[in-house]
């Protein structure tokens, strides 16, 4: 690169293009980390630290599902979601449901929890990466033209279109999505009404626990499994529900935008530089609306 | 109670009386009680400190560190010992945090007084510890490749620097697969300071530099990367990606349709740890430079790879050259003590005179698995012999072209102007010598 194009290389409309549609797929990565964070933060209000880690669960599941019992890559997809939800499931018994009218506890609670699966990964698997098996066709890429994205991000994408959709009818097709609607808004009321709070905070912390456990499983065809991985999506994660405002539509508008938007600068200039600008460019907006995209209406915690 | 000038005299007499005198009680001679302890005496074990991370972001590599380090003692301790006493390395967990390798560094050289440190692998834990290390005037083994451009009294590497590293892998790929080149790396400063040294053998081979790109240490993005590359059709990558990154770099080049036939990457830390978690489909066909591989064909180093992976410690499966480098500097700092010990006395070795009686040691190929090294006169770090290996599809490298002569080591090779590296200090070209730079 020469001197004078140090922030704006030469442009052509096909690499920008190229560009875009990568933007998509980071999208579609940075959603379906933050997915589970969205879930538990919006319905429970609870600050999940351990989210980063549920992430790395899902990940050496696969790992383990693939190399102990040899099940192929697709299925340990499903099955990871189960795997980390029930490990959510068990999280909220014996720690979460003890603190969700102290966010700041849970928030330092979770943060123990974080640090706690962590070494206890490194203890059973060793602090090695490890390697997860993708079948052949994830290996290669597709071209359409001059557009050439990789079959493992458009899995990717697939795949997070389809759980926010299956998401957003469990939220306002269902009659558990009316109940989390009705405990999120007013807690005591909803129990009036004969909604049993206890319950709805518990499925929905396994959920939440159990989608960063899908996401863990297929991003582990990307990324490099290590016990120390989910620090790299907790940030993402953090930025996607943040400028989202909680909200399932807040998250997905937010993701495109910041994804899109890293893609962008990472193009024009590099990808170091990119996040500094994303960073800012978040800092000023939240400074201009601190509640979020799409802030629900509920009554804050 | 009020404190009346007198009384308060008189305590802080007996106070001070009492701290001077304090040390006594757990030592027996004034000396000994004021730091002149003997480093090493007859009879009692050779202590040696080893601080790398065991947990946290650098546990990866470090805990192959230790492991290794724990082999090559015990095997010392085995054939007799360093003149004939054994040795006890003292294993220190540094957390992957700087401030603990600093605190723990004062630790070990004051209350362990262990002899000599085996410490870091990173740079920045390096020029953390550093400073703690010269102002005690002791001695430290840093096995790992680097960037140089450092000239201490009190370091001792056993690992490729810069100029060593890429200096036949530049013009061996621009002869072998074209001039055209495209630049990745980390972005922190071990990558920085290799491709700038790159550049200098890349335009002393003819070839072309088409573009430079750094991502965040960690990161496992590399869409907006390979869209470049894909736009400037380089005839190969050279890459100073390391860790967690490195193996996502590659798995996501193969699935984004580039393959390594048509643009191998030439890598300076892509070894067996890297290709076994990426999966061998990932690696094979891409080239690494390194002075071992654990595919290397002699008899030293099967024993070494069979007795390593059989002992208790070679529970990770595999021998790469960052372990290896550190199994030798064991044997350079046993070799070093036995020097010193020869000269002065063994009773009167420090951790300076090992260091200085160190110039010129060397380790033979029966004990080195990567074939014979020693130890340069003047800025102590390794001559030895980069060799290229080409990843083959079964995960193991096959050596494609190996350096006929050892390579001087050059700390400062790009920076010919602020002096040459002596074993008194960095000697400017005005005749100025600056001792302890980093």
């Amino acid at each position: 690169m020469a001197a004078g194009s140090l922030f704006l290389t030469q442009f052509n409309w096909s690499a920008f293009i190229n560009a875009l549609v990568l933007g998509l797929s980071i999208a579609s990565i940075w959603l379906i980390a933050a997915l589970g964070l969205t879930i538990i933060y919006g319905a429970a209000g609870v600050i999940n630290m351990a989210h980063g880690e549920l992430i790395m669960l899902g990940a050496y599941s696969t790992y383990t599902l693939q190399t102990s019992f040899g099940i192929p890559f697709l299925l340990c997809i499903p099955l990871s979601f189960l795997i980390v939800g029930a490990i959510g499931l068990l999280l909220e018994r014996v720690l979460i449901r003890y603190l969700y009218k102290r966010p700041l506890d849970t928030m330092l609670a979770t943060f123990g929890v974080s640090l706690v699966l962590i070494q206890g990964t490194r203890i059973i698997f060793g602090s090695s990466p490890k390697y997860v098996d993708v079948p052949e066709f994830l290996s290669g890429s597709l071209e359409i033209g001059f557009v050439n994205i990789a079959t493992v991000r458009i899995l990717i994408f697939v795949v997070t279109v389809a759980v926010c959709v299956a998401l957003w009818f469990l939220f306002f097709r269902s009659r558990f999505g009316i109940q989390v609607r009705a405990v999120t808004q007013e807690k005591e009321m909803a129990a009036s009404f004969g909604v049993n709070s206890g319950r709805v905070y518990m499925m929905t912390f396994a959920l939440g626990a159990g989608l960063a456990g899908l996401a863990g499983a297929i991003l582990c065809a990307m990324a490099t499994v290590l016990p120390t991985m989910g620090g790299n999506y907790l940030v993402p994660s953090f930025l996607v529900v943040v400028v989202g405002g909680g909200a399932l539509a807040g998250s997905v508008a937010a993701g495109v935008g910041t994804g899109e938007l890293q893609s962008i600068f990472a193009y024009f200039t590099n990808d170091t530089f990119a996040r500094f600008v994303l960073f800012i460019l978040i800092v000023v907006f939240l400074r201009l609306r601190p509640q979020g995209l799409f802030a629900p209406s509920a009554k804050r915690r | 109670m009020a404190i009346d000038r007198r009384k308060f005299i008189k305590n802080a007499a007996l106070g001070s009386a009492a701290a001077l005198g304090a040390p006594y009680a757990f030592t027996r001679t004034i000396g000994q009680a004021w730091g002149q302890q003997r480093w090493v005496s007859n009879g009692a074990p050779i202590k040696v400190g080893v601080l790398f991370s065991l947990t946290g972001d650098l546990a990866v590599p470090e805990e192959d560190s230790t492991l290794v380090l724990q082999y090559a003692f015990d095997e010392i301790n085995a054939n007799g010992g360093i003149a004939g006493l054994p040795v006890e390395p003292v294993i220190v967990d540094a957390r992957s945090d700087f401030n603990v390798y600093t605190e723990r560094t004062r630790e070990l050289i004051l209350r362990e007084r262990v002899v000599a440190l085996f410490a870091c692998y990173t740079s920045a834990s390096r020029k953390a510890i550093l400073p703690t290390v010269m102002a005690q005037n002791h001695l430290l083994y840093y096995p790992t490749c680097y960037e140089g451009a450092e000239c201490t009294q009190n370091t001792i590497c056993t690992g490729p620097l810069a100029n060593q590293h890429s200096k036949d892998l530049i013009p061996f790929m621009v002869q072998q697969f074209g001039p055209r080149v495209f630049f990745v790396g980390s972005d922190y400063v071990w990558p920085k300071e290799s491709n700038k040294n790159a550049k200098v053998w890349l335009e002393a081979a003819g070839g072309e530099l088409l573009g430079e790109e750094y991502v965040p240490l960690g990161s496992s993005e590399f869409g907006p990367v390979l869209n470049k590359i894909r736009d400037a059709q380089p005839d190969f990558i050279f890459s100073t990606v390391v860790g967690a990154s490195d193996i996502a770099f590659h798995r996501q080049f193969r699935q984004s349709g580039f393959s390594a036939e048509a643009m191998p990457i030439a890598s300076l830390t892509t070894g067996e740890i890297e290709t076994r978690a990426m999966g061998n489909e990932f690696g094979a066909g891409h080239f690494l430079s390194a002075p071992y591989f654990q595919g290397l064909d002699n008899p030293t180093n099967q024993r070494f790879v069979e007795g390593f992976l059989s002992s208790p410690y070679g529970k990770n499966g595999v021998t790469h050259y960052n372990m290896e480098e550190t199994y030798l500097s064991a044997y350079v700092f046993k070799y070093g003590l036995e020097a010193a010990a020869a000269a002065i006395g063994l009773e009167e070795v420090t951790p300076r005179a090992i260091r200085d009686h160190s110039a010129g040691i060397r380790v033979e190929d029966d004990i080195s698995p990567e074939g014979l090294i020693w130890i340069d006169e003047n800025n102590f770090n390794t001559w030895l012999k980069p060799k290229i290996g080409q990843c083959q599809g079964d995960g193991t490298f096959t050596i494609v072209q190996a350096s006929e002569e050892h390579v001087a080591p050059d700390p400062y090779s790009i920076y010919p102007e602020l002096g040459v590296c002596t074993t008194n200090g960095l000697v400017a070209p005005d005749g100025r010598v600056r001792t302890n730079v980093i």
